[in-house]
C-alpha cells in the first residue's frame, strides 16, 4: 500500500540525514507502529509519507502509484492525518472541523452533514457536541474529533503522529483500543508514530524502531520482545517485557492466594 | 444661540460630509492595499522587514508635512502625465489628503495583521495542510479568520489616526472639520477651534464604536454584529455622500481665500456680489499662499483676492522690484501669458509687510524709520509670521538698512500681536491693512528707502473664467473700491478680542461703508 524505496531526507543540506536510504513498505490493512527515541527520524519518515516533507532522495509509491504525481494537496485529501498537537480550527465548530476535508473536496452539503454526523457516532462523541467549539471540550474529546475528521473522505490509508500523547493513560488506552477496532472494522492501513513502545506493542501488527535516521529493526510485536542482536533496541523493548512481567506476578501472586 | 456657534453649525453639513468622505475613502483603500501587504509580508521575510520599515518611516513623517508633500509630487506627475496622455489631476484638495492619509492608515493594519498571521500556532497551520488545503484555502479559511480580530483592531487604530490627521487636510485645500479649527485659530474664535476639535473627537469616537462592533462580530463569530457595524458605518458615508450630491446640483463659482482674516471677509465680499447679480457662489478657505494661486491657475478656484508683491516674488520668481504702476501692468501681462490667469484690478488698498512697534516703546527710543531702528536694532528682537524671514523682503530690508537684530522669533500671526503687545518682542513684521495696527496703537516705521515692493490687493479670475462677462461685471464695482482705512476697519471687525464679528459679517459692513450694496 505504501512503499519507500531508498529515501533520504536532510534539513542541513545533507550533513545530517532525518532519515537515511530508509526503505520500507507497509501493506495495506496493517498497523504499522514507528518508535525510536527523539531525533530518530520517526515523524519525518511519516510526513514524507503525505508530502508533508519532501525527500532529497528515493521514491515514494502509494498504492502502486508515486506521491510526487498528484500535487499535495490531492493527495493529503486521500490520506488521513492526526497529529499530537491534533490541530483543530479553533475558529470553526466542531461540525465544521470534521466536515472540512468533504467541504475542500466538494461534496454537496446534506452529505456532509450526514457523514460529519456518522463520524461523530463512530468516535462515541454526543451529537449536541457538533455545534460546540473545540475550546469547550477536553483534551480527549478534541482527539476523537481529530479522528473523525481524517476519516471524513473515507481514506484508506491513516498517518498518526504520537496521536494520544498529551492523553492521560486512561483515556489514552481507551482511545487506543477504540481506534485499532476502526482501523480492523474499515480495513485501514494506519502508520503510526509513537514515542511510548507499550502501547505500540499493545496495537500494532508490526513495529518499526528507528534510529539516527535508519531503521534498525522491523518485525511483528513478539518478535521484537523476544532476542534482538541489536542492544538498543533490547533495550527499548525492555520496558515493556518488564512491565508485562511484572504485571503478570502480580496477578499470579493474586491468584495463588485467592 | 451664539453667532459663532450658530455659523459654525451652519457650515458643518458640509465641513462634516467632506471630512466623512475623506477619512472613509482613506481608510478604505489604506485597508485594500494594506490586506495583500499583510498577507505579503507574512509570507516571505525579505518582505517583511523592508516593507514594515518603510511603513514606519512614513508614519515618522509630521502629517501636516506628508500632506504637503503630496502637492508638488502631484504636480509633477499632472504635467508629466499632461505632457504624455494630454490630461492631467488636481495636484489639491481631495486627491494629495486622500494619497497622504491613506499612507497613514496603512502601518497600524499592516503590522497588527502581520503580528497577528506570523503568530498563528504551527500546530493549526500543520493541520491546514494536512487535511489538504491548498496554499490559498489556507490563508482565506484558516489565517485570515484566525487573525481577523487583530486585523479589525489594526483598522480601527488607522481610524481613528486617519480622521484626527484629515483635519490637516484643510491647508491643502480640502475642506474638512479642519476649516474650523485653522480659520478659529487665525481669528482668535475659540468657540469655532473647539467646535473642529470636538466635531473630529465625536467622530472618531463613534466610528471606533462601529469599527469595535464589528471586531466584536469576527471575533465571537457573531455575523450579526458585523453587519450592524458595518451596516451603519456605510449609512454615515452614504449621508455624507448626499450632501456634496445636493451641492453639486448647485453649481456656480468657486471663490478661495488664503488663512487670514482679510482674504475670509473679501471672498465673503466677491461670494455676495456674485449672489447678488443671482448666480451661485461657494467659497474654498484656508489655502496656503502659493496653494491659492495653483488651484486658481488649475481653474479649481474661480476668483481670489491676492498681493502684487506675493505674486512678484512667489510665482513670477522675480527678485527685482518696479514701482507700483510698472509692476502691476508686467504682472497683468505676465500672469496671463505663463498662466492664463486674468489680472482684473485692485481693490485700492495695500497689504504690505510693515515694520511695526508699540507707540510708547517707539516714541522712547526715538524710532520713526527703519532707518532710526537700525541704530538701537541689536539691542531688540525681531518678531515674525512664519514666512518671513524666508522672503526676499526681509533679505532687502536687511541688506538696504543694515538690519541686525539681538534675536528674532517666529509666529503664527495672532500670537505675533500678543507677543509684541506683551513686550516679549519688540517689532514685528506685521501687515499694513491689519486692523490691529490702530487697535493695539501701533507705529507702523516708515521705509524711506522704499526697501519693501508695493503689495496692492489684486483680484484675479481663472484662465476658465478669465473672460466669464458676468464674473468681470460682478466683481467691476470692487475695483478700488477699498480704502485701506475701510480695510483696516473690516479686519479690525473679526480681529477685535471682545465683540468680534463673523467674516461674514464683516463683509458686509464693508459692502455698506464702500457703497457696493444692491445689484448690478
Amino acid at each position: 500500500m505504501i512503499e519507500l524505496n531508498g529515501v533520504s531526507k536532510s534539513f542541513d543540506g545533507g550533513a545530517i540525514f532525518a532519515v537515511r536510504q530508509v526503505t520500507l513498505q507497509v501493506p495495506a490493512r496493517s498497523f504499522v507502529a514507528v518508535v525510536g527515541r527523539s531525533g530518530s527520524g520517526k515523524t519525518t519518515l511519516l510526513k514524507l509519507m503525505n508530502r508533508l516533507l519532501e525527500p532529497d532522495a528515493g521514491d515514494i509509491a502509494i498504492a502502486g502509484q508515486p506521491v510526487r504525481s498528484l500535487p499535495p494537496y490531492a493527495l493529503r485529501r486521500r490520506i488521513g492525518y492526526v497529529f499530537q498537537g491534533i490541530g483543530l480550527f479553533p475558529h470553526m465548530s466542531i461540525a465544521e472541523n470534521v466536515g472540512i476535508t468533504p467541504r475542500l473536496v466538494g461534496w454537496p452539503e446534506p452529505q456532509i452533514r450526514a457523514r460529519v454526523e456518522e463520524l461523530i457516532d463512530l468516535v462515541a462523541l454526543p451529537r449536541t457536541y457538533l455545534a460546540r467549539m473545540p475550546a469547550e471540550l477536553s483534551g480527549g474529546q478534541r482527539q476523537r474529533v481529530g479522528i473523525a475528521r481524517a476519516l471524513a473522505v473515507r481514506p484508506a490509508i491513516m498517518l498518526m503522529d504520537e496521536p494520544f500523547g498529551a492523553l492521560d493513560p486512561v483515556t489514552r488506552d481507551t482511545l487506543g483500543s477504540e481506534y485499532r477496532r476502526l482501523h480492523d472494522g474499515m480495513q485501514l492501513t494506519t502508520v503510526m508514530v509513537t514515542h511510548d513502545v507499550m502501547e505500540a506493542v499493545l496495537l500494532a501488527d508490526r513495529i518499526v524502531v528507528m534510529r539516527g535516521g535508519d531503521i534498525v529493526a522491523d518485525g511483528p510485536p513478539h518478535e521484537l520482545l523476544a532476542e534482538h542482536p541489536d542492544p538498543e533496541v533490547r533495550e527499548l523493548m525492555e520496558t515493556p517485557r518488564r512491565q508485562a512481567e511484572r504485571v503478570r506476578i502480580l496477578l499470579e501472586e493474586r491468584a495463588a492466594r485467592g | 444661540m451664539d453667532e459663532r456657534l450658530r455659523s459654525a453649525l451652519h457650515l458643518l453639513p458640509d465641513y462634516l460630509s467632506q471630512h466623512v468622505l475623506l477619512s472613509a475613502a482613506a481608510l478604505i483603500l489604506g485597508t485594500a492595499v494594506s490586506l495583500p501587504l499583510t498577507v505579503a509580508a507574512s509570507r516571505s521575510a525579505g518582505v517583511r522587514w523592508p516593507v514594515l520599515g518603510l511603513a514606519s518611516v512614513i508614519q515618522t513623517v509630521p502629517s501636516l508635512a506628508l500632506l504637503a508633500l503630496f502637492y508638488p509630487l502631484l504636480l509633477g506627475l499632472s504635467s508629466v502625465c499632461r505632457h504624455f496622455f494630454g490630461f492631467g489631476f488636481p495636484a489639491l484638495g481631495f486627491l494629495p489628503s486622500l494619497l497622504a492619509l491613506t499612507l497613514y492608515s496603512i502601518l497600524p493594519i499592516l503590522r497588527n495583521g502581520v503580528t497577528a498571521i506570523t503568530g498563528l500556532d504551527p500546530a493549526i497551520l500543520q493541520a491546514a495542510r494536512g487535511v489538504g488545503m491548498t496554499r490559498s484555502q489556507r490563508l482565506w479559511r484558516v489565517e485570515l479568520p484566525l487573525a481577523a480580530p487583530m486585523i479589525m483592531a489594526g483598522v480601527r487604530t488607522a481610524a481613528v489616526w486617519v480622521i484626527g490627521t484629515a483635519t490637516l487636510a484643510t491647508p491643502v485645500g480640502q475642506t474638512s472639520l479642519g476649516n474650523y479649527i485653522f480659520s478659529g485659530l487665525q481669528v482668535e474664535n475659540w468657540v469655532w477651534v473647539l467646535f473642529g476639535c470636538g466635531a473630529a473627537v465625536a467622530l472618531a469616537i463613534v466610528t471606533d464604536q462601529l469599527l469595535a462592533l464589528v471586531e466584536l462580530g469576527v471575533a465571537r463569530r457573531r455575523s450579526g454584529f458585523v453587519w450592524l457595524g458595518v451596516g451603519l458605518l456605510l449609512v454615515g458615508i452614504a449621508a455624507a455622500g448626499a450632501v456634496p450630491l445636493a451641492d453639486a446640483g448647485r453649481g456656480g463659482y468657486v471663490v478661495g481665500a488664503k488663512n487670514f482674516s482679510e482674504q475670509y471677509i473679501l471672498a465673503d465680499l466677491i461670494a455676495d456680489r456674485i449672489r447678488a447679480g443671482g448666480q451661485a457662489a461657494s467659497e474654498r478657505t484656508d489655502l496656503g499662499s502659493t496653494i491659492a494661486f495653483r488651484a486658481l491657475a488649475g481653474n479649481e478656484l474661480d476668483v481670489y483676492v491676492d498681493y502684487s508683491g506675493t505674486l512678484w516674488t512667489d510665482i513670477l520668481g522675480r527678485t527685482d522690484f518696479l514701482p507700483r504702476g510698472p509692476m502691476l501692468r508686467a504682472l497683468h501681462d505676465e500672469l496671463r501669458r505663463r498662466y492664463g490667469v486674468e489680472l482684473l484690478g485692485a481693490l485700492g488698498f495695500e497689504n504690505a509687510y510693515v515694520l511695526a512697534m508699540r507707540r510708547d516703546r517707539a516714541s522712547a527710543l526715538g524710532i520713526r524709520t527703519i532707518d532710526d531702528l537700525a541704530r538701537v536694532a541689536p539691542q531688540l528682537t525681531l518678531g515674525g509670521d512664519l514666512e518671513f524671514f524666508a522672503r526676499p523682503e526681509w533679505r532687502l530690508l536687511q541688506a538696504r538698512y543694515r538690519l541686525a537684530f539681538h534675536a528674532r522669533r517666529e509666529y503664527q500671526p495672532t500670537f505675533m500681536y500678543r507677543a509684541l503687545t506683551s513686550g516679549e518682542v519688540d517689532v514685528i513684521t506685521a501687515f499694513s491693512s491689519d486692523g490691529r495696527i490702530a487697535a493695539d496703537h501701533l507705529t507702523v516705521l516708515k521705509d524711506p528707502l522704499h526697501a519693501i515692493p508695493p503689495y496692492d490687493a489684486v483680484l484675479l479670475l481663472s484662465p476658465r473664467r478669465a473672460a466669464d462677462p458676468y464674473l468681470r461685471s460682478a466683481l467691476a464695482p470692487l475695483e478700488g473700491a477699498l480704502p485701506i482705512t475701510l480695510m483696516r476697519e473690516a479686519n479690525y471687525l473679526v480681529d477685535r478680542p471682545t465683540a468680534k464679528l463673523e467674516p461674514a459679517q464683516s463683509a458686509r459692513w464693508l459692502e455698506r461703508a464702500a457703497h457696493l450694496t444692491g445689484g448690478f
